[in-house]
């Protein structure tokens, strides 16, 4: 029996292996070819499945980035929702009460206090343990507060939360005196967004077919940049343009007493034409992608350019269309600055177009504006408004990437 | 059997058509008129816009002096032919101590070249103000009228037609009076956090978009990054101002104060830090970054891939040699459309508190800044028609700035295709 052969093979790189090669093998294989089998197996690489991990962590950033949303969002709107918050009850004291009494006696008008429930004189929380008409019995110092002596007309407040059905039903929002009904803010939100969608919904429809169906190419290889011009412009630049060219044009053609400085019908045209270059330009994709053999039959069945367009290609990019139209609403709803500058500073639930009112992104840009102390309840309200405004923006986002994919029609 | 005749054969020609075609016709026409309508009034509109920006850029404004200059010129000699020591001493005698002790220490006056004193006696002692500006449309047609109304109402007033958008308005710094306030703090802000942004969002941006686009698997799991990518891209700017509050400003707060960097601001800004705004706008535009890459990376022909692949590089040497190099021109071109969009961003600075009024240049990462947009929207805000001017001014800088950015892309991409193509 032959002795295996040894040797050393030298690869690119400068990397030695040694090479033990049996007899019975080398009678099939050529030694090279041997150490070129050796060569090319996989082996592991440190450095590539290094850069593969960053890669992967860059990809799942942007799950940590929604991740972080919801968990702020949330975290700070249940904190909105389980804050303990002071109303004054009308009630005073009658007679004074020392550090030390269980029960004292207050005046006769004013809210209900209830059994079992936190009330508050001066810094001092108690809890409510019985109630006769006008005498209360309480267990006193509450909540890590000291027990004090307080004299007569010292006022009590009741503790109360934020509830859900208040949030959601009620029409007043001012956080001053703890009313926090988003309908004031939703309904000025829907204002501006409804007027934005009515400016431009026809006008990008119309810009659209103009441009995929009439326009010359060279028309055309000038109207597109242009259109890309007016959505690069910053929103900032709209509002300022709402502000001293808009207002002014709507209180000259309506009267100055019927239109106030600030209103939400100057705010919500201006993002109708900040939301046309995106409306035209997303359903003018739509409409180009509509294979030319369609409207060459059209043509063939004697149709004209009109006919065409609105019977064949229109409904042909129907989903297309309807994506637009959702994305642009989305936008509208999430516009800040236009409303921030031009529809007015207060919350207001009124219908009237020619009324201020501030919506839910100008009412967090003016709170967060000034100097916010985080633990308030101003901070957290803005969060809880905050988590409604991203859920309607998803909500709508997702329904358009739904449509497009449910409704799209597939011409090969 | 017989054949029967056919009745129901119509016998179609061009008069049978001939009302009805003039009528589709004329409906053709009409809507035609309608849909360039709707065009027109796209252009129109922007017209408008920049219009309305001009017409409060220039203009005539009327301004009133505190301190007539021609009752400072010393034995003769007019005020802006007066030496420097004359200049500190007019400077001396008609500023409170406390403020010229405070410019001093500003800058001692010893060093501070004669120019400068010029401009502070200007400023300080003579102290002229707009007492009302018109637009650049009244100034043009009513001319005539307007001299009669200053004539009339202030008759201190001096009428000069003046451009708010000039060489002292781009280097001044933020100031409480309207015309000697600046945009200097304003444009070096701007650069500091769209450069964290970019510095931050770029490589992170690009990784993920290679990530998504060479590596990843069809599963469900990478499915859901692509779905949460597009829907990140539409969540409205002011949610992530919330975010980068909650985070930057508040939760990493030692760290975007920099005070865990062993950096000790006496001017503490609280984590309302150029670095807050800087990352804040970073994940804004992180989602527009990827998107434009992986749409990039996939116009790179797979031919490419695999004649690399088939010369045994490996994966990542294929994306680094080849496919990068390849796409690069795409991912630039989204990365500047990007830069063009993070420049403009308002809301969620002014939620995560650019402070508006700062009239010292930012000095690094840890400093409080303001921006180009929020100084814009400050000025808005205010009541003072003379804001309004300087705000279309600034304005003007800033869609400069927007648009040349947006023109590079253009060009670029432009220049990407025609290389393609060949």
């Amino acid at each position: 029996m032959q002795r295996p052969l040894r040797g050393v093979a030298r690869f690119a790189g400068g990397e030695k292996q040694r090479i033990v090669v049996s007899q019975a093998k080398t009678g099939a294989y050529p030694h090279d070819v041997v150490a070129q089998r050796a060569a090319l197996r996989k082996r592991p690489r440190v450095s590539e499945t290094l850069i593969q991990g960053f890669l992967f962590l860059c990809g799942v950033l942007s799950i940590l980035v929604t991740a972080g949303l919801v968990y702020e969002l949330g975290k700070e709107s249940l904190l909105f929702f389980t804050r303990q918050q002071w109303e004054d009850t009308n009630h005073t004291l009658v007679e004074p009460l020392d550090a030390t009494q269980s029960t004292f006696k207050m005046s006769a008008t004013g809210m209900a206090l209830s059994l079992h429930g936190s009330i508050r004189i001066h810094a001092e929380v108690m809890t409510v343990v019985d109630l006769r008409g006008e005498r209360v019995t309480v267990a006193r110092g509450q909540q890590n507060t000291v027990a004090a002596a307080h004299a007569v007309g010292a006022e009590i407040a009741i503790s109360r939360q934020v509830t859900l059905a208040e949030f959601f039903t009620k029409t007043e929002w001012n956080p001053q005196i703890g009313k926090f009904g988003i309908w004031a803010l939703v309904n000025a939100t829907l204002m501006t967004s409804l007027t934005a969608i009515v400016v431009a919904l026809p006008l990008g429809l119309g810009v659209a077919i103009y441009l995929s169906e009439y326009a010359a190419a060279r028309v055309r290889s000038v109207l597109k940049p242009l259109l890309e011009v007016l959505a690069a412009i910053p929103t900032v630049v709209y509002g300022y343009f709402a502000l001293t060219f808009m207002t002014p044009l709507l209180r000259a053609l309506f009267g100055i007493e019927r239109v106030e400085i600030y209103n939400t019908a100057s705010a919500g045209i201006v993002i109708g034409i900040l939301i046309l270059p995106l409306v035209s330009s997303m359903a003018e994709d739509a409409l180009s992608a509509v294979p030319q053999s369609l409207r060459q039959a059209a043509y063939g069945l004697g149709a004209t350019r009109l006919e065409t367009a609105v019977k064949v290609v229109v409904p042909a990019a129907l989903s297309g269309i309807a994506a637009a139209f959702i994305v642009a609403a989305s936008r509208a709803i999430g516009e800040t600055m236009v409303v921030a500058i031009a529809a007015g500073a207060g919350p207001a639930f009124t219908f009237n177009p020619f009324q201020a009112a501030e919506t839910m992104t100008g009412h967090i840009v003016r709170i967060s504006g000034g100097d916010l102390s985080y633990d308030s309840i101003d901070y957290n309200s803005i969060f809880a408004i905050g988590l409604m405004l991203f859920l309607i923006t998803l909500g709508l986002n997702i329904l358009s990437q739904h449509i497009v994919q449910r409704f799209r029609e597939e011409y090969e | 059997m017989k054949a029967r005749p056919l009745k129901d054969t119509v016998h179609l020609n061009t008069s049978d058509f001939a009302p009805n075609l003039a009528q589709r016709h004329r409906v053709g026409r009409f809507w035609l008129f309608v849909f360039q309508g709707s065009t027109l009034v796209g252009i129109v509109v922007l017209s408008m816009l920049l219009l309305n920006i001009l017409n409060s850029t220039f203009g005539y404004v009327a301004v009133e002096n505190k301190i007539d200059p021609d009752t400072l010129a010393v034995n003769g000699v007019p005020l802006e032919d007066l030496p420097q020591e004359e200049l500190l001493r007019l400077l001396q005698e008609n500023v409170s101590a406390g403020l010229y002790r405070g410019l001093e220490s500003q800058q001692p006056f010893a060093e501070r070249s004669r120019q400068d004193v010029y401009n502070l006696v200007l400023e300080r002692v003579v102290e002229p103000h707009v007492v009302k500006s018109w637009s650049l449309q009244d100034s043009l047609f009513r001319r005539a009228q307007i001299a009669a109304e200053v004539a009339d109402a202030y008759p201190e007033a001096d009428l000069q037609f003046r451009s708010w958008l000039n060489a002292q308005f781009m280097r001044q710094p933020q100031s409480a009076k309207a015309q000697s306030a600046g945009v200097r703090t304003a444009i070096l802000g701007s650069l500091w956090t769209v450069g964290i942004a970019i510095v931050f969002a770029f490589p992170i941006g690009v990784g993920g978009a290679i990530y998504l686009e060479e590596y990843a698997a069809d599963n469900a799991f990478n499915r859901v990054i692509r779905t949460n990518i597009n829907n990140l891209a539409g969540v409205p700017s002011i949610i992530y101002g919330m975010l980068g509050l909650a985070i930057f400003v508040r939760a990493l707060e030692p760290l975007t104060s920099g005070a865990l960097l062993g950096y000790a601001d006496s001017t503490t800004a609280n984590g309302r830090t150029i670095l807050s705004a800087g990352l804040t706008l970073g994940l804004l535009i992180l989602p527009l970054i990827i998107i434009n890459a992986q749409e990039a990376i996939r116009a790179v022909p797979s031919s490419l891939r695999q004649a690399s692949f088939g010369i045994g590089a490996t994966r990542w040497q294929t994306v680094w040699y080849h496919v990068l190099p390849y796409a690069m021109p795409g991912i630039l071109t989204g990365t500047i459309l990007a830069i063009s969009r993070a420049m403009g961003e308002t809301a969620p600075l002014v939620v995560i508190g650019a402070s508006t009024f700062i009239n010292v240049d930012p000095n690094g990462p840890f400093a409080k800044f303001t921006t180009l947009p929020t100084q814009i929207y400050q000025w808005t805000s205010r009541p003072q028609d003379v804001f309004r001017n300087i705000a279309a001014a600034a304005i003007i800088v800033l869609v400069m700035l927007v648009l040349s950015l947006n023109a590079t892309a253009v060009i670029l991409r432009r220049r990407f295709s025609r290389r393609l193509d060949s």
